[in-house]
């Protein structure tokens, strides 16, 4: 095997792994939780765990399976041909080769919010969507920056493996909602049972609440952790990692000038931009709303870009 | 990709297969005695630079060493270097048109270089291009990621002659590993040396 320059970073993925294993746990627990309020009272409450898990379960299957049709309807966006963008096709075409992918189809959203994202349920179906915003801001090795980025979730399977790990947040949340429903309209049935259903459906409530916090927060983690990743193989691809830099600073800078009516429009698709279109951290920094975010802070990603360059820049690797 | 490298979000740059490449002598002969075309001599690699000084004096170490070769043997004339606008560096090695043999000697030199520095996976392609008497042009391009072949024949105006493409992969099926999926056919406008 030849010497190479493209070490894995071991760092990244025991971090992903550690919260990987958080989610599981969080995920058994919540599991033990509900069955043994269920045994201690002694109810039958099964049916609405069922009911839960089914109906989260066919969301989130839903929303994978026509992520990219749902994504590229919400952005507005087209799938756009060979012919009507050479330039952008091009660059798609070569990092494909590079990669040895399979070349997505390509798409443009008529926003001038600059941004991109990538989705789909696997490589074969999957869209690369730019916005015209990031086109005219950004010139050809910054565009291509982005874009390798965005080829790397997908080589990731970044939109299976979110959905999967936002699947117990989606039960949880559900389970919230039906046992609040269960809690003022569950009086409809025998007298000596209301007293222990109400108490049931309080447990359950309590648990989810907590369980949907708890896994929100190692999502948004995750999430961090995964665009860290695709930072890391898209500058790895280019050999470029300045490039993806001076992309992300003017992509950061220019968004905080957005006025809000287009953010707010823009705001379900955030998990899949390249940059987030609502910054809740100016300036980076320790600041505790970053635990929430879904995108890492633009000095971290800047930071993992700079160790990359110096990688690339080694006289004999390892 | 492996289950784990997805789970861990880790793509391994891919490595390059570069033994194919020693096919295309016996089927440029193929390929004239099928359809008439006959190499023009030259032929090229793509590769993305990577930044810094590092790759650069690789870049440049392998431009001597082909040019040093060009003087020796009297054949072929010094490398030129060109950038397209994607970005991407294409080494351009011109030989006279019966010397196949030593132009693919040169492409396979750039390559081991690269590869031998660990900048393997920077490599995209390799291009010999190809002319018949009535002026049509036709390259081969070797897909280093794949170590597959196809063949280019592009058309003023950017369009490609599909037709001929896929005489050419009909003739060639033989000698040359054909990239099956033609997904992967990228077309490469105004690549030099074409």
């Amino acid at each position: 095997m030849a010497r190479t320059r493209y070490a894995p970073d071991r760092g990244l993925t025991v971090r992903m792994t550690a919260t990987m294993f958080l989610l599981g746990l969080v995920f058994v627990a919540f599991v033990a939780l509900i069955i043994g309020i269920m045994d201690a009272v002694g109810a039958s409450a099964g049916a609405i765990v069922v009911v839960a898990i089914l109906l989260g379960g066919g969301m989130a299957f839903t929303s994978l399976f026509y992520s990219d049709k749902i994504a590229l309807a919400t952005a507005g966006a087209r799938v756009v041909s060979p012919q009507e963008a050479p330039e952008l096709h091009g660059i798609v075409d070569r990092l494909c080769a590079m990669a040895d992918m399979d070349k997505p189809r390509v798409a443009i959203a008529p926003t001038d919010l600059p941004n991109a994202f990538a989705t789909g349920r696997n490589s074969k179906n999957s869209v690369l969507c730019v916005t015209q915003g990031l086109l005219r801001r950004l010139d050809g090795p910054e565009l291509e920056g982005v874009i390798a980025h965005e080829m790397s979730h997908v080589a990731h399977k970044d939109v299976q493996v979110m959905t999967y790990a936002s699947l117990l947040a989606i039960i949880a949340g559900l389970l919230v909602r039906m046992a609040f429903y269960g809690e003022l309209f569950g009086g409809g049935r025998g007298r000596n049972n209301n007293q222990n259903m109400a108490i049931i459906f309080l447990a359950m409530m309590v648990v989810s609440i907590v369980v949907y916090a708890v896994s929100f927060v190692l999502i948004r983690l995750l999430s961090r952790y995964r665009e860290l990743a695709a930072d890391r193989s898209g500058a790895l691809l280019t050999g470029q990692p300045s490039a993806l830099k001076s992309a992300l600073v003017k992509v950061s800078g220019s968004m905080s000038q957005i006025p809000t009516q287009d953010l707010r429009k823009v705001e379900p698709l955030n998990a899949f931009f390249f940059a987030p279109a609502l910054r809740l951290t100016r300036g980076g920094g320790k600041s505790p709303s970053m635990i929430f975010s879904t995108h890492p802070s633009l000095e971290k990603r800047i930071e993992q870009l700079d160790k990359i360059q110096r990688q690339l820049g080694q006289v004999s690797p390892q | 990709m492996g289950f784990l490298d997805t789970l861990f979000g880790r793509t391994k740059p891919v490595q390059p297969k570069l033994d194919d490449l020693f096919g295309l002598p016996s089927a440029a002969i193929t390929l004239q005695a099928s359809s008439g075309f006959t190499p023009t001599g030259s032929g090229s690699v793509c590769f993305r630079a990577v930044e810094g000084k590092t790759f650069g004096d690789i870049e440049k170490d392998v431009r001597e060493l082909l040019d040093m070769d060009a003087g020796k043997s009297g054949g072929g004339l010094p490398v030129e270097v060109t950038k397209d606008s994607y970005g991407y560096t294409w080494l351009v090695s011109s030989h006279l048109s019966d010397e196949m043999d030593s132009l693919v000697t040169d492409l396979h030199a750039v390559n081991s270089t690269l590869v031998d520095n660990g900048f393997g996976p920077q490599l995209l392609c390799t291009l010999v291009a190809f002319r018949d008497e009535s002026e049509r042009r036709l390259a081969l391009v070797y897909l280093y990621k794949r170590g597959t072949f196809y063949p280019f024949a592009p058309l003023p105006g950017e369009r490609r002659d599909n037709a001929l493409e896929l005489q050419i992969r009909g003739a060639l099926g033989d000698d040359l590993k054909i990239e099956p999926d033609l997904t992967r056919w990228f077309p490469v406008w105004g690549a030099p040396g074409l």
